[in-house]
């Protein structure tokens, strides 16, 4: 292979230009969280005196603790509901193939393209009249909803590519319909249901809109929700604020590292085929 | 499964029997999809259609709701402050699509070219990772970047430009296009790796034989990159146009739509008119407007999509 060394050079070269245009926010807002409270340093400077102590303060004022057990929660309630529903639809869609898919999978897709702005304000006025507005719960349901589109879509993307001749040598044995999906295709859909359940995940982790409208008690919201009150509250204390953020966009960044080649996969694929 | 599959000479009970179960079947696949179903339809079909509803009303969320036609879609087109919030949006697509498109289509091809050892991938790792966090962190980190002390004035004072720093995301003339660079930064990770995967897919054969011929990154580029990635950049123009047009969270904490109405935008105006001045119709309205937007501008890039399939 012939590549010139000014090429190799100026490619390499804007490779680590993009990176560093990548990292550098996140060194800046890291070095601004350690420095004194209170206190406007510049963008990229390392402090005299270190206050680690600002991670912990940050932690209590932010009521670090209820928030997390609050999220978590959320997480809990949606994940696990998200993901039976979805394969279960994306089961009949995409591998029993009733009569009327296409048109179920097109009016699931069709989900996809709305912005979530589109159908923010009957969902605050039915959840007002259904007395759950301001609970967890007033959160849990709309997301459930809104990972339909998408949820089923992948997983219908999956079932759809399974050998018709699993289901067919079971169906002659006599397996019903439950006892082929429990048995025979739950356990062949763990990698694309793993994968669906952690973008879920980081998807309720990171929901803002959703948060700030349907609930007023920050310590109820997502974390991502609840970091709109904290930057409220904090706007002008930019190391605590930094503090804060560091805290609530560590975990995002580790479920990336630990999972990346799941996450990539998913976002892609279901990208792709969409 | 479908009585085609069976052989043509079933006794009739038999064939009584096979409808029995074909039409059981049907009615078990149809409980597996009900969940998912009714759980879309209560919360995401009907308030589709109760929102272009309320738009044909003047209602403040509690009292009495007044039927007033297109009245209110009347106002988001002649009030400027409306009406802008959609041109702030199609600039914003220039630096949420656009711009991390054509780049990522760059990086892409670099990586491919120069760097498909442990180098480009841990660039694209890198360059993923703002993708993955809450974008109002990505708001509030950039919201410190561009003030007055921030790094942006800090690298621009020692490259020598001081006397052009400024408070960014205040300024009027600029905030939106800061705005926008937080996109690019949110977003380049993405279209790169997407783009990267769909020319991992194209026959190395192809490059091999350019390089044979000598031939060099541009001509490569514009040769064999882009007519055999338009799937993927069309996907890629896909989601990052719906984010574009759609933006909420970012400008939220970082400008509040700031100054002025200069970085408002239809997602931030849909929630002031909706949940701060309590005026669901017009904010129906501005939403109805940003949905048949997103239609009207996903279409085509669809066609192009459907086309290089052919």
């Amino acid at each position: 292979m012939k590549i010139g060394r000014g090429e190799l050079f100026t490619g390499r070269a804007l490779l680590v230009v993009l990176m560093v245009f990548t990292v550098l926010p996140f060194i800046s807002i890291f070095m601004t969280a350690l420095h004194p409270s209170g206190t406007v340093p510049g963008g990229l400077d390392w402090p005299a005196h270190p206050q680690w102590n600002n991670f912990v303060e940050a932690f209590k004022v932010a009521n670090m603790s209820t928030l997390i057990v609050s999220s978590v929660r959320i997480v809990l309630m949606v994940v696990p509901i998200a993901l039976v529903i979805s394969t279960m639809a994306g089961f009949a869609i995409g591998l029993l193939r009733i009569p009327g898919s296409g048109l179920l999978l097109t009016l699931f897709v069709f989900g996809l393209t709305l912005p979530f702005q589109g159908i923010i304000i009957p969902i605050y006025i039915l959840e007002r009249a259904l007395h759950i507005y301001n609970t967890k719960v007033a959160i849990a349901l709309p997301l459930i909803a809104l990972y339909m589109p998408f949820g089923v879509f992948w997983m219908r993307a999956h079932f759809v590519n399974m050998p018709i001749e699993i289901s067919e040598a079971a169906r002659v044995d006599g397996a019903t319909i439950w006892n082929l999906f429990r048995r025979i295709h739950l356990p062949l859909a763990q990698a694309p249901i793993a994968s669906l359940g952690i973008l879920m995940s980081i998807w309720t982790w990171n929901q803002f809109l959703l948060a700030l409208v349907l609930v007023e008690d920050p310590t109820q919201r997502t974390m991502a929700g609840a970091l709109g009150a904290f930057q409220g509250h904090y706007a002008t204390n930019v190391p605590l604020l930094c503090a804060g953020t560091i805290i609530i966009l560590v975990p995002t960044l580790l479920v990336f590292v630990l999972f990346q080649r799941q996450i990539i996969k998913a976002l892609l694929q279901g990208a792709v085929k969409g | 499964m479908t009585p085609d599959n069976q052989p043509a000479t079933l006794s009739v009970s038999r064939r009584t029997r096979t409808k029995n179960r074909v039409r059981r079947d049907v009615f078990v696949g149809w409980m597996y999809v009900l969940p998912a179903l009714f759980m879309y339809a209560v919360f995401v079909l009907v308030p589709f259609l109760l929102t272009i509803f309320y738009s044909f009303h003047r209602w403040n969320g509690v009292g009495p709701m007044t039927w007033v036609g297109l009245k209110n879609y009347a106002t988001v087109f002649t009030v400027p402050d409306l009406i802008g919030t959609i041109f702030h949006a199609f600039w914003l697509v220039v630096w949420f699509s656009f711009i991390p498109v054509g780049l990522g289509l760059v990086v892409a091809s670099v990586i491919n070219r120069i760097a498909q050892g442990k180098f480009g991938e841990v660039a694209r790792t890198f360059l993923f990772l703002p993708y993955v966090i809450p974008l109002i962190a990505a708001g509030i980190i950039w919201g410190w970047l561009f003030s007055l002390s921030g790094l942006i004035n800090q690298f621009l004072s020692l490259i020598g430009l001081g006397s052009i720093t400024r408070a960014w995301l205040g300024d009027f003339n600029w905030a939106l296009s800061a705005v926008g660079i937080i996109g690019i930064w949110v977003l380049l990770g993405f279209c790169t790796v997407l783009l990267s995967t769909g020319i991992s897919k194209i026959d190395p054969a192809l490059y091999e034989a350019a390089r044979i011929d000598g031939s060099d990154w541009f001509s490569e580029f514009f040769a064999i990159t882009i007519p055999l990635l338009k799937q993927e950049i069309s996907v890629c123009l896909t989601v990052t146009v719906i984010l574009a047009l759609a933006t909420f969270d970012i400008v939220y904490v970082a400008t509040a739509g700031g100054p002025g109405n200069a970085t408002s935008v239809p997602g931030l105006q849909i929630y002031i008119l909706a949940f701060a001045q309590r005026n669901i119709g017009v904010a129906s309205a501005l939403a109805v407007l940003l949905m048949l937007l997103v239609i009207v501008i996903i279409l085509p890039i669809q066609r192009l999509n459907r086309e290089s399939k052919i």
